[in-house]
């Protein structure tokens, strides 16, 4: 089994506790001048986004996480999975709701989404920063405002919703910033 | 890059790479801003200065020797010698301080001395550690650890921009009062229910080689971090068993005559009253060397030309490490040493 070193330990190092995989946000070499050194570590579990610390007699030995990000194209939900593609092998994968999560109100089919796949199943799906998705239901009664002013609500055709301008209609596609949830502009189709 | 205070100077890029083109390779810059190295060459001259006024002679030992350090918790660089009277090569160790040679002008009849050197330690890397660094150590003929805290004291707060209070706290004192344990009588099993209980994570678990090193995690997880905070913080009176190169006060427990020097949570000089018994050192070097083969750790050769000087007499004395780059990234506010070093290593 594949193992990592205290010292080559470092950000971004996916390494395994308890089973889950994880990867290393901040490494600290600790040392009295005289004594034991340790590594205190800053952990995200890759599963459930927590974050922990550890800390490691230096010199030790941890178990290696086979974990590698890609960027898969989404094909479809069957209700259960979303399943997605490897755009150059035409392999497929597919994801539980635990893996999609939040990412899961801006998939659109077709979409390039960066998924981390852990031993070749996927655990994080992260949607594109940025989408283009069309409105399929808002507030057709208020017009006439320009871009100032509170918006509106607008539900597009992935289910989620996002505060629109007012000038915003039914049948428009929109540009929304998918790690804020916000919308950007208008997008000509 | 360079992260000093927010008013701190810059290098400026000279030269016709000037206007926002960017080399390839960055890593030619230094890490410290002007102003720290600045500040570095004033440190340095203050404490020449402040050793010529206190009449304590500054010398030149050899950075490289035949002999090493036989602390488990050190590792030496290892070169070697070719040349004149070594034709196949010897090996040759980069000194982890200049202490042994030190005591031997001690033994010498020096007098009071002073050295400002590099030195070198394998294997440690982080925040507040490069392999290699400066180090400020003195030895005071005449004076026991608590006449040379005294010192370490005086000499620091003359080159802090603001004179702190200075706390003296035993041992024992720093563990009962954050932990409420006692470190000279607690088990190992205490210990680790202890650094369990103080959310030290899976504690549980970690495979520790000896009862010191679950003090260390103690106390550098729960204690150092509240040490010395808007004062100066000596910690003095250690275990026996991390007596290291300081005298054994016998007693119930027996202490070693050793402190450290803690300043706004960072461990800033180690000092003891120094082990004069020869015979004594000669054992401690034996078991250290027990268990560098126990860890499977590299051998190293016992320093006889220290044991032969304290045959010969080394006078009474207490001396003391202090790490001058830590004690500059007190004065700067740096966070990081990398801040108060030209170049670290991975930019050496």
């Amino acid at each position: 089994m594949a193992s990592y070193s205290t010292n080559e330990f470092k950000g971004g190092l996916k390494i395994m506790i308890d089973g889950d995989p994880c990867s290393i946000i901040e490494n600290e070499f600790v040392k009295p001048g005289k004594g034991q050194a340790f590594n205190r570590v800053k952990i995200r579990n890759l599963k459930t986004g927590r974050v922990i610390e550890r800390t490691y007699k230096s010199g030790e030995s941890v178990e290696a996480a086979d974990v590698v990000e890609t960027d898969l194209q989404y094909l479809y939900n069957d209700g259960e999975f979303w399943y997605f593609m490897d755009p150059e092998t035409y392999e497929q994968v597919s994801a539980d709701a635990a893996a999609v999560g939040d990412a899961a109100k801006w998939l659109k089919d077709q979409d390039i989404c960066t998924v981390t796949l852990w031993n070749g199943v996927p655990i994080i799906v992260e949607a594109p920063n940025f989408v283009i998705l069309t409105v399929t239901d808002t507030d057709p009664g208020l017009k006439g405002d320009t871009s100032g002013g509170g918006g509106k609500p607008a539900t597009l055709e992935t289910g989620a919703v996002v505060r629109v301008p007012l000038f915003v209609q039914i049948g428009e596609a929109i540009k929304v910033d998918t790690r804020s949830g916000e919308y950007v502009s208008r997008a000509g189709k | 890059m360079s992260r000093g205070r927010g008013n701190s100077r810059k290098f400026q890029v000279v030269g016709h790479r000037q206007g926002g083109i960017e080399t390839r390779n960055p890593d030619w810059r230094p890490t410290a801003s002007l102003e720290a190295l600045q500040v570095r060459a004033r440190l340095l001259a203050e404490i020449r200065a402040y050793f010529a006024g206190a009449g304590v002679l500054e010398v030149e030992t050899p950075a490289c020797s035949f002999h090493a350090a036989t602390d488990p918790a050190l590792d030496s660089f290892r070169i070697s010698y070719t040349g004149p009277g070594a034709p196949a090569g010897r090996p040759l160790y980069l000194h982890c301080s200049p202490e042994f040679p030190m005591k031997r002008l001690l033994a010498a009849g020096s007098g009071a001395i002073y050295q400002i050197c590099k030195v070198f330690r394998d294997g440690e890397r982080g925040r507040l550690h490069n392999p290699e660094f400066s180090l400020l150590e003195w030895y005071r003929p005449g004076l026991d650890h608590h006449g040379l805290m005294a010192e370490v004291a005086d000499l620091v707060n003359r080159v802090l921009p603001e004179s702190r209070p200075v706390e003296y706290l035993s041992y024992a004192e720093a563990f009962q009062r954050r932990l409420g344990l006692d470190p000279h009588a607690a088990t190992m099993a205490e210990l680790r229910a202890c650094a369990a209980g103080q959310g030290i994570p899976e504690a549980g678990a970690l495979e520790l080689p000896s009862r010191d090193a679950w003090l260390d995690l103690l106390l550098t997880h729960c204690i150092e971090p509240g040490l010395g905070r808007g004062c100066l913080c000596f910690v003095y009176d250690y275990p026996a068993s991390q007596a290291s190169l300081a005298r054994i006060r016998p007693g119930d427990p027996p202490l070693a005559e050793r402190f450290e020097l803690y300043v706004e949570g960072m461990e800033l000089a180690n000092g003891f009253h120094e082990l004069t018994d020869a015979a004594e050192q000669r054992r401690r070097f034996e078991r250290e060397l027990g268990r560098r083969r126990a860890q499977r750790r590299h051998a190293v050769p016992i320093d006889e030309n220290l044991l032969a000087a304290l045959e010969a007499g080394l006078p009474d004395c207490a001396g003391v490490a202090l790490g001058v780059d830590r004690l500059l990234m007190q004065i700067t506010g740096a966070q990081r040493i990398d801040e108060v070093l030209a170049f670290p290593l991975e930019r050496a």
